[in-house]
């Protein structure tokens, strides 16, 4: 993969009409749906749902997974999982028009090997899974909806969150530069 | 007048449809701004790619302006609005953790999914680890509990916190978006100098 370091030829759209239309959708999404952007929450879904599976008495238990346990009935609640089921068709055909989809490859700096830009890959999404609980939603639905929705909080865990990031960034430059 | 669904124009099974289309443009604009590529995310916390400002903040004062357009016109009942609470302890407890992990990890939840679908196998490490973390969290919430639900201010806005409306708020958050540009477009285009394994 050292030749993706060296280049970056891909096709982006312009960042600000990027931004402009990523603005629209989330204004198109109030307005239609009353509903906000976000990731994290159907992840935390899919977690609820394991437990449900693997063992039902347990879930019922819980006092964190039965929280969710019994408004799964209501088609609202499954909102944000159609939603991110579209990320991925979107993701998709974002990838097949600007023909970036490529047999499976790890992406890394120059400075690390594959296998060290996984086990980064793994603890960062551990830490940032769980963070996400803990912030009310990821970047998407506390940072990004929160701050579009002028929520205190969301506000707050948009500047919080890329101020930590760059705190540490130093640390972990070799991963990238 | 909106939003359309919680007040009856539209019926809910056809919401799960409008939310796979609302979806599919987040999913096509996340990828085709570039954020399938870890690298280019952690391109801000170098200085040598701020793209993801440019995207998010423009994102942000758009839907601001605009929510507070649609609010003044009253095609949207800004009272039915989803406002995210606020729990500052935790949030902020989160969003440091969050940061961390976006350093390490080089992704957040819904850049790491486009990029599984361009092939990205550390996206698809990533995603698992979300899986993971929430895991871990899940089972670690009776301990957590009590610092999760600490200090509830409720569904609060800027305007409720600070007494400062909500359009001067949009209009401060237009000026620091701006200025952020300027200043991040000269630190990008020093920084790019000095690298020259790479070219942009």
């Amino acid at each position: 993969m050292e030749n993706s370091i060296k280049k970056n030829n891909e096709k982006y759209i312009n960042p600000y009409l990027g931004g402009v239309l990523l603005g629209i959708v989330m204004l198109i999404s109030i307005f239609i749906s009353g509903r906000e952007l976000g990731i994290s929450g159907s992840v935390r879904n899919t977690v609820v749902e394991t437990a449900k599976v693997i063992s039902p008495k347990a879930a019922e238990n819980s006092t964190y997974y039965k929280k969710f346990l019994k408004k799964d009935t209501s088609p609202m609640s499954n909102w944000l999982d159609y939603e991110v089921l579209g990320v991925f068709l979107g993701g998709l055909l974002s990838g097949i028009l600007f023909k970036r989809i490529k047999k499976p490859f790890i992406e890394h700096g120059k400075s690390i090997t594959a296998k060290r830009r996984l086990i980064y890959a793994l603890i960062g999404g551990i830490l940032f899974g769980f963070g996400t609980r803990l912030g009310r939603g990821c970047t998407s639905g506390a940072a990004l909806s929160g701050a579009s929705t002028f929520s205190y909080g969301g506000v707050v865990v948009m500047f919080v969150l890329f101020g930590s990031a760059f705190a540490v960034a130093y640390f972990f430059r070799k991963l990238w530069v | 007048m909106g939003p359309l669904v919680l007040n009856g124009f539209i019926s809910s099974n056809w919401n799960l449809l409008i939310a796979v289309f609302i979806g599919m443009a987040f999913g096509f604009l996340l990828e085709s701004s570039g954020f399938s590529s870890s690298r280019n995310i952690a391109g801000v916390f170098y200085g040598y790619n701020f793209v993801v400002i440019r995207v998010f903040f423009t994102a942000v004062i758009v839907a601001m302006v605009g929510l507070l357009y649609m609010g003044y016109f009253g095609w949207v009942n800004l009272s039915q609005i989803f406002i995210l609470p606020t729990f500052l302890p935790s949030m902020i407890t989160g969003a440091v953790i969050m940061g961390v992990g976006m350093i390490i990890g080089g992704f957040c939840p819904g850049t790491s999914f486009t990029a599984i679908t361009i092939g990205k196998i550390d996206a698809l490490v990533f995603a698992i680890g979300l899986y993971i973390g929430i895991f871990f969290f899940a089972e670690g919430y009776p301990f957590l509990e009590k610092f999760y639900l600490s200090a509830n201010l409720g569904h609060v806005t800027l305007a409720d916190v600070t007494g400062i409306s909500l359009g001067w708020w949009a209009l401060i958050f237009t000026v620091f978006a701006l200025a952020s540009f300027w200043i991040t477009a000269s630190i990008e285009k020093k920084v790019r100098k000095r690298i020259k394994d790479y070219k942009f």
